[in-house]
């Protein structure tokens, strides 16, 4: 009996030990990955950002110095911080809103839909520096179409990228136009909306803004959250379009947190600064994502399990 | 539940019906949704517009008020002397067979393999490792960028394509949840009726799986070589030698030329020129492989 029993076990355990080898052989890449290019990178960069490292010398361990630096003498990151909040912030809610209403009036009876879902979608694929060459273009004061449209009417023209004012939106502007991904996503979940949620209630005097508001929007709140989750991890680290088009001006206007990390890091050559300034951009988006799963209970509607 | 449903569809009958009568009001709506959808696609795709169109002016052209919107004559020779005012067939070259293909090569092979192993392979610890795999996804680039730089410094691989590449092969999370999306969707039986006829793991993914998972791949071998094509702020860190750029900084350095040149003459055309030749790539990638992208696309958001 109990020599049955181990047997049985160790037939178990070595059956098992057979799986676990070719599961780790299969998943090596990620593993081995992920140990290269996440962990050790995760670990060094968090013990860089308490020395001084310029690349040339070996690090010098300073302690807190880098986070009281930048948190409280540096001047730059006080223009640095708010300019991120603002980009990210009307980035994301904007063409988040963009998407969803484009997507909404694609998913009415129309006519060459995927003709129009495609016209809509196509900026978001375009290359990055195309973007910024093609809108630096089209912005310019003394060159750009819209301003020279303006001049033909004898309006003022709108110095876009090169006042202080209106650089900031003149890029969440831009990203609105390349709001393709969302829009899709958008599109492809009011697609999955069941028709019989709304004729249930047309049956029940329901109109339009009833609609609208209490199905369409529930069923495709994922969606919406999905949207700001990665929108708002992405528009963090936001780097080739403003670095391209505006190079961080002017006045520093456009100085995002990633325009001056890499600033810091590749330019000054000051790689523990930029690995605290690095952590303290993974805290702010941690912090962001759970405030956004948090409130996401109160909003986010997850369908009841007798569907699909 | 059943109930109200079969009720709805047959009070439904009527609605419909009455619709189908044109009221003034029906119309007006109508007129007015058409023109909205009809403004906005014009103001998403006029930008590419101009830049297609500008990309053929004479200086007069350039400089007239109002905008040209549609240059007659047009001057096509901008695209050739565009090209060669910088060795761009070098940075085409470089783009293509240096990145691009190396990194499709390199995603697609490895994401297959793991997302295999995390989706239809069962050992202890896969769904732990699978959700820190996930987790990676959080984790911001930057934070990894300056230690990842310095490996690579100190393997003397800076000015050239390694530091861009070899990543590739060692899979990433989006497309590992993407692959084994698909992959859990292939029934059980058949990977277990293989088993029993004796094939290896191995055998089962290149016979069983991989002919059923051909769009999958597509979609993983699509967005990695638009990555690369589009990747701009990746070859910047590490590219310095213009020999070795990718298209991207040969635009973007084009730009710089121009700018310190100073505006006149065809400078924007040639801009506009050479712009319109890095689309026209991704444009005809798109309109061979609208229904993969948009299929492609919608996947990774239905888990979200």
């Amino acid at each position: 009996m109990t020599l049955a029993q181990r047997l049985k076990i160790r037939r178990i355990s070595a059956k098992e030990r057979r799986q676990l080898a070719i599961g780790l052989l299969f998943a090596s890449p990620w593993i081995l990955g992920f140990l290269f290019w996440t962990v050790y990178p995760l670990i060094s960069s968090l013990y860089y950002s308490f020395t001084r490292y310029d690349l040339l010398r070996p690090p010098v361990f300073i302690g807190l110095q880098n986070y009281k630096e930048i948190l409280f003498t540096d001047p730059h990151f006080k223009v640095v911080l708010p300019n991120t909040l603002y980009y990210v912030f009307f980035s994301v809610t904007l063409s988040t809103i963009t998407a969803f209403l484009i997507a909404y009036l694609l998913n009415t009876k129309i006519v060459g839909r995927p003709f129009f879902r495609a016209i809509f979608f196509f900026p978001a694929i375009v290359p990055i520096t195309v973007v910024a060459m093609m809108w630096g273009y089209l912005l310019n004061p003394q060159y750009g179409a819209i301003n020279a449209v303006l001049r033909a009417l004898e309006l003022p023209i709108i110095p876009f990228l090169s006042s202080p004012d209106l650089a900031k939106p003149s890029l969440v502007m831009i990203n609105m136009w390349a709001c393709g991904y969302g829009m899709v996503l958008f599109l492809a979940s009011l697609q999955d909306v069941p028709r019989e949620l709304y004729e249930a209630a047309i049956v029940d005097g329901a109109n339009e803004f009833h609609k609208f508001w209490f199905i369409t929007i529930p069923m495709v709140s994922p969606v919406i959250l999905f949207n700001l989750v990665t929108g708002f991890i992405w528009g963090f680290q936001d780097f080739s379009l403003p670095w391209l088009l505006t190079g961080g001006g002017p006045n520093e206007a456009t100085e995002f947190f990633a325009l001056h990390l890499f600033r810091n890091a590749f330019r000054y050559l000051r790689m523990g600064k930029a690995s605290a300034m690095a952590w303290l951009l993974f805290v702010m988006i941690i912090i962001f994502t759970y405030l956004l799963f948090k409130t996401s209970a109160r909003w986010v509607y997850y369908g009841s399990e007798d569907r699909k | 539940m059943d109930k109200s449903l079969s009720l709805a569809s047959k009070v439904s009958e009527q609605p419909r019906s009455s619709k189908k009568k044109i009221t003034p009001l029906g119309v007006l709506g109508y007129v007015v949704k058409y023109s909205i959808i009809l403004l906005l696609s014009v103001s998403f795709i006029l930008p590419l517009y101009w830049m297609a169109m500008s990309a053929l002016k004479i200086p007069e052209q350039v400089f007239q008020i109002p905008p040209i919107w549609f240059p007659v004559p047009a001057r096509w020779v901008n695209y050739i002397e565009a090209w060669q005012v910088d060795e761009f067939s070098l940075f085409l070259f470089n783009t293509i067979f240096r990145y691009c293909i190396p990194v499709v090569i390199g995603t697609v092979v490895s994401n297959t393999l793991v997302a295999y192993s995390f989706g239809r392979l069962k050992w202890p610890g896969r769904d732990v490792l699978f959700a820190i795999c996930l987790m990676t996804m959080m984790i911001p680039g930057q934070v990894t960028m300056v230690p990842v730089f310095i490996i690579f410094k100190h393997l003397g691989w800076v000015n050239s394509f390694k530091p861009l590449v070899i990543p590739s092969f060692f899979a990433g999370a989006y497309n590992i949840f993407l692959l084994r999306q698909f992959f859990r969707t292939i029934p059980e039986e058949l990977s277990d009726s293989a088993r029993i006829d004796g094939a290896n793991e191995f055998q089962i993914l290149a016979y069983v799986i991989l002919p059923l998972v051909k769009p999958a791949l597509a979609v993983v071998a699509l967005f990695s070589f638009m990555g690369a094509w589009n990747d701009y702020m990746g070859p910047l860190i590490y590219i310095n030698q213009s020999k070795l750029f990718p298209i991207s900084l040969g635009l973007a350095s084009l730009s710089a030329t121009l700018n310190q040149v100073g505006i006149k003459g065809l400078a924007y055309p040639y801009l506009m020129a050479v712009s319109t030749i890095v689309t026209i790539p991704i444009i005809l990638i798109f309109f061979f492989a609208q229904r993969t992208f948009i299929e492609g696309i919608a996947l990774t958001g239905m888990k979200g």
